[in-house]
């Protein structure tokens, strides 16, 4: 499959701090990518310097194979970052032409994308006068004035009120019904989950997962467990090499399977075993679960005891 | 390049703030020269005509109105800086890079707005200067007319010069008003250094080598006309004579700092993370 960016060993030092450390990943034509991280993870800093406003340290990036070089690259890139910016003075259309100028295109595409966002009755009113949603709307009209062949989105829904969150993830499907490439940073869960096929999670700028988002959500699940005879449950949990992590919560107990065990069975188990469970329920993780143990497994165990 | 000129112009003159500015810089300079070139009747007390004094005579009128004009640059020079400030303000610098604009075409942009601008001022001091002087000298020789318009040339480096290094202070400190700050005291500055070498060293190197110095460079471009106004009064005073002409080695150090401010500026915007 054709290659769209490629990174190559990327790190990033600030000072002593290191935001990106030794990041590689591959972006193909055609999936639609989630980049996933708490905030300072690094996330915003690869965008930066895939597009030419950061300097890195070393390693290196491609853009389409690197047939070209990355500021004429940039000109087949939709990209948003972090907040809209444009000029307060110019009216949506103005600043839309000023973006066709440097991208050279035509401006004939300024409508049509105006009201794909829904911008189209505020066309001539002056971006100082928009809303933060209609900002963040201007923006990705802006982005998508080159019908760029991959459509970069950092943090779109951030400070958005429930409405424009709405407004916005309906236009990114949209866009990306369309078949085009999509890269999406956000530490919303469900915002990756929904959207994306592919996901890389980042932390503290390393990369922790990068792969098909079902298979990273492909476990077997985990049981949510109460008992009167809690210290001999947890007993038989421990000696049981089927159950991985065992975490405490208030009396309830989570223990995650590393092998397929439907509830009933196991319920059987714990009978034979002389243990009457008073609470029992299989549950498969969100992501969000995941990838609160992904980013928390290389940091510290306490949380999930917690 | 007819690109990289017509982004920045839209930019600039969309803008109200620096619309004003530009207006006013190029207004003001014209207004004030047709002015002064009219007859003034002070309530019938006196007639002013500076015009009688010969001031708007070839080939005199070159020096004068380049010098007086040259005055003005100040409020372009507040466009300059402000055009680099509000980019950084409003982060539209960073939207520009990743729209697929390179560094080096953000700079060659403003850069391009700069020799825009400057070629028009002196364009328009051309015509002026024709004007008025055709008005006042009984010369009608063509070869006398434009003789001295070096001056011209020399205005027109000196605002080049001048505005790259408005560019550069911009690009440097990110803000308007602070970039203009630095402006001022890095007119301190060369005169501080100045003094320090008229002490150290004696006033004659001293004067040489400031010349060499970026606002020194370009405020000697232009040599002030009132010595040679007053010569024209007072021929025999041998005491008066300076070296007023337009040398091409002055030419050569502003256009040297021209190269090197619009270098650096450049160097800082490609190390800097936005």
């Amino acid at each position: 499959m054709e290659s769209i960016l490629s990174i190559n060993n990327l790190t990033k030092k600030f000072g002593y701090l290191t935001a990106v450390k030794d990041l590689t990943f591959d972006i193909k034509k055609g999936n639609v990518y989630g980049i996933l991280g708490p905030n300072g993870s690094g996330k915003s800093t690869t965008l930066g310097i895939v597009l030419n406003v950061v300097n890195k340290t070393s390693g290196s990036f491609n853009w389409f194979d690197g047939k070209v070089s990355t500021h004429n690259a940039l000109k087949k890139v939709g990209a948003i970052i972090e907040r809209p910016n444009f000029y307060p003075y110019m009216t949506a259309a103005q600043n839309l032409k000023l973006v066709c100028r440097i991208k050279g295109v035509e401006p004939a595409k300024i409508e049509e994308k105006l009201e794909l966002v829904g911008l189209l009755d505020r066309k001539n009113h002056k971006f100082s006068t928009y809303s933060l949603g209609m900002k963040q709307r201007l923006a990705i009209a802006s982005a998508l004035l080159n019908d760029p062949e991959i459509l970069i989105l950092d943090e779109p829904t951030n400070g958005l009120d429930p409405q424009g969150i709405h407004q916005i993830r309906q236009i990114i499907k949209e866009i990306a019904a369309t078949g085009t490439t999509i890269l999406l940073a956000s530490h919303m869960l469900d915002e990756v989950e929904k959207v994306c096929s592919h996901v890389v999670v980042l932390r503290k700028g390393e990369k922790l997962y990068s792969g098909r988002v079902d298979e990273m959500i492909a476990s077997h699940g985990f049981f949510e467990l109460k008992s009167q005879q809690h210290e001999a449950l947890l007993k038989v949990l421990e000696e049981d090499p089927i159950f991985g992590t065992i975490s405490v919560e208030n009396e309830l107990i989570k223990v995650i399977l590393l092998e397929p065990m439907d509830a009933s069975s196991f319920n059987r188990l714990m009978f034979d075993k002389g243990i009457v469970l008073s609470h029992l329920v299989k549950r498969k993780e969100s992501l969000e679960e995941q990838f609160l143990q992904l980013t928390d497994n290389n940091n510290d165990q306490k949380l999930q005891s917690n | 390049m007819l690109r990289l000129l017509k982004l920045e112009l839209q930019k600039l003159l969309l803008n109200r703030a620096s619309k004003i500015l530009i207006f006013i810089s190029f207004i003001l300079p014209f207004f004030v020269i047709i002015l002064s070139s009219l007859r003034i009747n002070f309530f019938g007390l006196f007639v002013l005509e500076l015009g009688h004094y010969g001031l708007f005579n070839f080939p005199i009128v070159w020096h004068i109105t380049t010098f007086f004009a040259a005055q003005f640059k100040f409020f372009f020079a507040i466009v300059v800086v402000s055009m680099i400030g509000n980019e950084y303000s409003n982060k539209t610098i960073k939207q520009n890079l990743i729209d697929g604009l390179s560094k080096k075409e953000f700079i060659l942009s403003k850069f391009y707005t700069i020799v825009f601008f400057s070629a028009v001022a002196t364009v328009l001091i051309f015509i002026i200067c024709l004007s008025i002087g055709l008005y006042y000298s009984s010369i009608s020789e063509v070869a006398l007319i434009f003789r001295e318009t070096e001056f011209l040339l020399a205005y027109f480096v000196k605002l080049v010069g001048f505005f790259s290094l408005c560019l550069f202070l911009g690009m440097l400190v990110k803000r308007s008003a602070f970039a203009l700050a630095f402006l001022f005291m890095l007119f301190i500055v060369e005169w501080i250094l100045y003094g320090l070498m008229a002490w150290k060293l004696d006033e004659n190197t001293a004067d040489r080598i400031q010349n060499f110095f970026p606002l020194k460079s370009m405020w000697k471009l232009i040599d002030q006309p009132f010595q040679r106004i007053a010569i024209s009064k007072m021929p025999d005073s041998k005491a008066l004579i300076y070296d007023f002409a337009v040398h091409w080695y002055e030419v050569a150090i502003v256009l040297g700092w021209t190269a090197i401010f619009i270098f650096l500026s450049y160097r800082l915007l490609k190390q800097r993370d936005l």
